[in-house]
Order: structure tokens, then sequence, then C-alpha cells
């Protein structure tokens, strides 16, 4: 019907209706949290803390490693019982802090005190950047470096990924349902530090509750506007947001800097109000815990460093026994073999579900049908280039643009064949980027 | 941990379209224009049908057996060669014709190139052309109501002008399956309605036949001409179910367009020139040829990568 959108995706079942009525509920910890040093993309995080030291919940445990990282705070209070390791969502086991909570919930000094109107630029860039900030859509790229283009007059919009096009998740639609008035303030914050950009909230029209709310709060700023954008996935995946929105395109090797825009999930924008304006660091973040194994979805506000099984728990337990179980969405999320993992910042659900697709289905042979070129949001041939990938033909699956694949899966989900052609694309993009980084 | 869930590389979840559904679908959009080839030519057009089904089905099962693959017959699609295998022939065939046809088309045409997927040729069509040429007098015997008749195209070819209602309605001689327009365009409707195919290939293998057929003709715009050629002779079912096979027509809509020109091209060509009033099968196999190719020709730039075309080159 006229509305923004991109060429390609595809419309899965979205589940959404298990927990989007549900309040975010504020979460309590259990006794032991994990920090994993990395969180984000870029440098690692480097521990400042000492087993035995007693923190307070906001207080910095380890600060960050590089230009490209973020620094880790504490989300309880408690005492520090080491560094260990610990699995993670990714299945690996990683060097995390572990932290004692004592229930005391004891708060640190913020991190910001400064006015608002008093600060410069660099000065709100560097608070989301002491505040440990990231992408919390998911990837987890450090804000910070996000709002630090070549040439900040170059920015022409800064939009806001309101789409949350994942089937399940509801975070970020509770999240602007309940605190409109601080996603659009931090919007403004982030619209201020470039001179010519003007902020867009672009939501999928499926919300249209939160675009009506949205747009009213807005109604004050001349320089935000809410774009609701058509139902589909991968709405949300940045260049086809880019796109949806301003209608310029960027491939792989461009920054969404490259065609004037910065682009940052809605609980991003949220924890920058909250550092700037409360001086509060990035320390809990709305975990979705759903799925048609779960007796109670609900939506929580989650200290990160909480493990997933407290989070299971909370929601009720298992209805029925799943077969699988996501951190994340179906479409994009890690399939985890195990609840005993923490969550982080850009965790954005725990979905249980008592159906295995994947297990399920047996692959056949392709038929050349062309579905997964039609949905594919890259314009690729995703038969060709997974072919490619299978064959280890690296100058083919480089011709055929296998590098410009943003891995949202649209292609193995139509394929009738059942074939897994993403996870070909995706395991030869790693090694593909791997060399190039050489 | 006493059980671990299942782990797997995204996504997670999986559409309902499968391939056997996608053949079902076919079947299902085949039987109006079975249907009315039954009513048409008598129950013998019926146990034509029959006869290439079943062997194209006993053909993949036995080769399945014999060289130790997976059993592929439930995918259904050798029920669907079957079918179009048999609406491409005669009522008045021998039993053995089809029997062999299906032996030919899933054999030689589509399992010994690798199966579904793999064979470069519509099996169907390979096949009656293999039969076309081997016995040619058998397969344009077109009985019709208990006399051999020329087809409505054949008079056409020779100066005679046939009832056009009747042709669309299909109460004429002609291949089971490809007399009556009205019932191939509803099995048409059914595919596109479930998203199976869509108009591009149809289409412009159409409308560019039409365009062709008369600039060869080279009697102006004759609409009647026109009218004869497009409901008659195989090209309707040519142009919904046979041109438009996933496995053998070109993977991109550009592809799809220029395929379908080249096909209406060939048709032209064949039924103006050729001593032969059908062209269709034949254009539609060398076409098949050509698919390689087309998609080598059109694949599509990347999203973002358009403009960069010379950067990108390097």
């Amino acid at each position: 019907m006229g509305r923004n959108t991109f060429k390609g995706g595809i419309h899965p079942y979205d589940g959404k209706d298990l927990s989007k009525d549900k309040p975010i509920e504020s979460f309590k910890p259990g006794k032991l949290l994990y920090y994993p040093l990395s969180q984000h993309i870029g440098a690692p995080a480097k521990a400042i803390v000492n087993k035995d030291d007693r923190v307070l919940r906001g207080q910095m445990i380890a600060e960050a490693g590089g230009f490209v990282s973020a620094p880790i705070y504490a989300s309880v209070s408690g005492v520090i019982k080491g560094i260990e390791k610990h699995r993670v969502v990714s299945g690996d086991m990683v060097d995390c802090i572990v932290l004692e909570n004592d229930e005391k919930y004891e708060e640190a000094e913020p991190i910001n005190t400064a006015k608002l109107e008093d600060m410069s630029r660099d000065d709100i860039i560097g608070v989301v950047g002491k505040a440990g900030i990231i992408g919390m859509g998911g990837a987890g790229f450090p804000t910070h470096v996000k709002l630090s283009p070549k040439d900040s007059d170059a920015i022409e919009y800064v939009i806001v990924n309101c789409a949350e096009c994942e089937p399940y998740l509801t975070s970020d639609y509770r999240k602007m349902l309940e605190e409109p008035d601080k996603l659009i303030k931090g919007l403004s914050i982030e619209v201020s530090l470039f001179k010519n950009a003007k902020g867009i909230l672009a939501v999928e029209d499926n919300k249209m509750d939160c675009v009506e709310l949205i747009t009213e709060k807005a109604k004050e700023y001349s320089n935000i506007e809410v774009l609701p954008l058509k139902t589909k996935y991968p709405q949300g995946s940045e260049r086809q947001l880019i796109y949806a929105c301003t209608k310029r395109k960027i491939n792989s090797k461009m920054l969404p800097a490259d065609a004037g825009c910065v682009v940052n999930n809605v609980d991003t924008v949220i924890s920058i109000y909250k550092a700037v304006v409360e001086g509060k660091p990035l320390m809990d973040r709305i975990v979705t815990v759903t799925g048609d194994a779960i007796n109670n979805p609900k939506n929580f506000e989650v200290p990160v460093g909480t493990i997933y099984s407290e989070l299971l728990e909370a929601a009720g337990g298992f209805k029925t026994e799943p077969k699988k179980v996501i951190s994340g969405g179906p479409m994009m999320g890690m399939a985890l073999f195990t609840l005993d993992v923490p969550v982080t910042k850009a965790s954005s659900a725990l979905l249980c579900m008592t159906k295995d697709d994947v297990s399920e289905f047996k692959q056949t042979q392709c038929i050349n049908c062309g579905r997964c070129a039609q949905v594919c949001p890259s314009r690729l041939l995703p038969g060709f280039v997974a072919d490619y990938a299978d064959a280890y033909d690296e100058e083919m699956f480089l011709k055929y643009g296998g590098l410009e694949c943003v891995e949202c899966g649209s292609c193995s989900y139509v394929c009738p064949a059942r074939k897994h052609l993403a996870q070909s694309i995706k395991s030869m993009r790693k090694i593909q980027l791997a060399k190039k980084k050489k | 941990m006493s059980n671990l869930y299942n782990v797997s590389s995204t996504p997670h979840i999986r559409g309902k379209m499968s391939t056997q559904l996608i053949m079902l679908i076919v079947v299902i959009s085949l039987l109006p224009a079975c249907g009315f080839g039954v009513y048409n030519f008598g129950l013998r057009a019926l146990f034509v049908l029959l006869f290439s089904v079943a062997s194209c089905v006993l053909s993949e099962y036995v080769f399945n057996l014999i060289t130790k693959r997976p059993n592929s017959i439930s995918d259904l699609s050798a029920v669907v060669t079957g079918l179009l295998l048999g609406m491409n022939l005669p009522s008045s065939v021998p039993y053995f014709v089809p029997v062999l046809g299906g032996f030919f088309a899933i054999i030689v045409v589509k399992m010994l190139f690798g199966g579904l997927g793999q064979n470069f040729m519509n099996p169907a069509l390979g096949a009656r052309c293999f039969l076309l040429i081997s016995f040619p007098k058998l397969m344009t015997d077109f009985v019709y109501n208990g006399a051999s008749g020329a087809t409505p195209l054949a008079q056409v070819k020779n100066g005679g002008c046939p009832d056009l209602h009747k042709m669309i309605i299909g109460n004429i001689p002609g291949t089971i399956g490809e007399t009556s327009m009205i019932a191939i365009v509803l099995g048409a409707c059914i595919m596109i309605m479930f998203g199976i195919i869509d108009l591009t290939i149809s289409g412009t293998y159409i409308v560019s036949f039409g365009i062709f057929l008369l600039a060869f003709a080279g009697k102006g715009f004759d609409y009647t001409f026109l009218c004869y050629h497009l409901a008659g002779g195989g090209l309707m079912l040519g142009a919904f179910f046979m041109a438009t096979d996933y496995v053998t027509r070109p993977y991109t809509k550009k592809g799809q367009v220029i395929y379908g020109i080249f096909l209406g091209f060939l048709t032209a060509i064949f039924r103006v020139f050729s001593p032969s009033a059908e062209g269709v099968s034949y254009a539609i196999i060398i076409g098949n040829l050509i698919v390689p190719l087309i998609d080598r020709i059109t694949v599509p730039k990347p999203f973002g990568c358009e403009k960069t075309k010379k950067e990108g080159a390097k």
C-alpha cells in the first residue's frame, strides 16, 4: 500500500501475539552472574576488578580494550568471584567475570552528572562510549564509534530501527510502548550531534499502535519523523532499512555513514538517553522469553549477566519439552544446546520451540524454482552462490556476490527442497572475510 | 546437563512450501485438462494417461532400486512428467507408446543426468519428440468421434477454416491434453494462485509468438488467423505447463523474458515454415538447451553494487 520497503523478503509466521501484550517485568537475578568480556564487535574489554572486590550496581568492572570496544558494568551489587571460563551463547567457553549477587542492589555513582545543555558533542559521545552502549539489536557494534563518522556534517539521517522484523520478538515493541519519551529524547540527543541530520523512527506497520503513540510524542520535534514501513522480514536489516527510509543503497564494502545515515536499535537509543541524562551505564536489557514451549511468555528487564535458565523459570518453565532453544529470533538467533549461558548486552530473546523444522526436513535436490532469488534482499542468486560455496569455488562465489549476503536466511526459509542455503553461504563468507583481513 | 537441545545454523524455521507440495499442486492443475481430454476422447484417453503415469513412476522406482539411490518417487515429479507425457499423446496410440515414452522420459532424459533438478531438458517433451520421430504415423493419427482427421491447425495450414469456438472449448481432434484452451487456462490459474508460476514466461512466450507469427506469415494483421494459432495445437499447454518447468527454465526474471521471446520466435518459425503444423515441443526443447547460457548472462548485480560496477571490476 505504498509503504516504503525493499525488494525481496518473506512473511514468516510472526508469533508476536504470545508476548506482545505482556508489560515489561523487572527481573531479579539469582546468586551468580557472568559477564563475558567480549559482548560486542571489536577488542574484548579488559577486566579492572580482582577476586573478592566488592562492586556496586553500575560500577565499571571491565574497561574498553581499544577504540572499537566497550566497557562492561556490574548489573548488581556483590563480590567478584574471579574470572572464569564459562559457556556463552555461541557455544564457546570464554573468559567471564563472575559476580556473586548480594541482593542489596546498591547503586554506584552516576557516570555523568553534567547537564545536557552544557555538554558538547564530544562530551556526549564520550559518555555514550563510557556507558558501554553497543548495538542492542544483535550485532553489538559499539555505538560511540557509529556516532563518530569521518565527516559528521555528511550525516543526514539518524534512523532508529524500530522494525523488529524477527518473528516472536517483542522487546523493542514493549520498549516503544512503555518508554516512548525516552526513545524520542534519546533520538533528539543523537540528532543534535549532527548538524545536517534529521531523525527517522522506522516502524513496521504491524505495530501501528506504536506508530500512533510515538507520532503523537514526536510532534514537538520538527526534525524527527515517524515512518511506517511495510511488515516484511528482513525489514530491520541495516541495508534494507536504509533503502526503505532513504532510497539509498549501500553494499558490503560501505558503512551506513557512506549513505549519510546512522542506524541504531530502539534499546540503544533509550540507553543513550539513560546514559546522558540519567547517568546510568548500560546494565539491563529487555529479553522476550517466548515460544510455544513456554508456559507463560513474558518480556523481562534483565540485568546483563543473568543466566538464561533463571529467566525460563520466571516465565513458568516449559509447558512441553522443547526441541530447540534459541537465543534471539528464529531467523538469525543462535540455537543453544544448554541454558547455562548468560544474557549479554545483545541478547534479545529466549525462544523455545517444540518443533525443529531444520531437523525435521530432509535436504533434497534443487529444482531450480528461483524462490531464493525472489526473496533475497541482496538480490543474489542464493542457489548458485550456495552451490559455489559447497564446491569451495572461491572465484565464482565472489563473482556471484557471495560477500553481499546479509545472512538473513530468507533463502533457506523459502527453499522447497529444504536446502541449507544460508548455512553454506555463511560458512563460505566467514572463510572469505577472514582471508581478506589477513 | 541431562539433555541437550538441537542446534543448527540459522534460520530455525522453514516455509510451508515443499517440492512435494509444488508437484501436487501442478498435478491438480493438470487435472482439468486431463478430465476434458477423457471427456473428449473417451475412456481410451484415460488409459493412455494411466499407462504413461505408471510407466514414469515405475521407471523411477526401479532405476533408484538398481542404482541404490534413495527412493525419490514420493516427490511426485514422476507423476507430473507422466501426466504431461500422456497429455501430449493422441488417444489412439497403442499402449506400448506411453509405456516406452515414460521409460525414455524418466530414465534417459531425467535419471541418467542425475534425477530431479539435474535434467537439462523437459522429460515429457524429450520423450514426446523421441516418439514423434520413432513412430510418426502413430503419433500424428488423431482419432476424433471415431474417425481419423486433421487437427484444426493442419486444416488452417492447408487453407481450411475450422470452428474457432470449438477450438477454444476443445471439441477438436488433437492430443489428449492440448485441445481445451479453457481447461488449460483454468489449471494455469490454479498454479498462479498458489504462486507456483507467474506470467513472465507464459506471457512473453504467447505475446512474442503472436507478433512473430504475424510478421512471418506476411498476411498483415489477420485476427482469425492469429486466434487459430493461439487456440490450436500445443501452444497453451506448452506455454503454461512445459515452458514454465522449473528445472529447465532460466533462473532470473530477466532470463525468463529472453527465454519466452526465444520460444515465441522458434514456435512461429516452425509453424509458418515447417511442413508440420506443430512446433511447440521442438521450440521448447531447443529453448531448454540455451537456458544455461541465458543463466550466465543474466546474473543480477547485487543490492548496492549496481552503480559501483567499475569499481567492483577493478
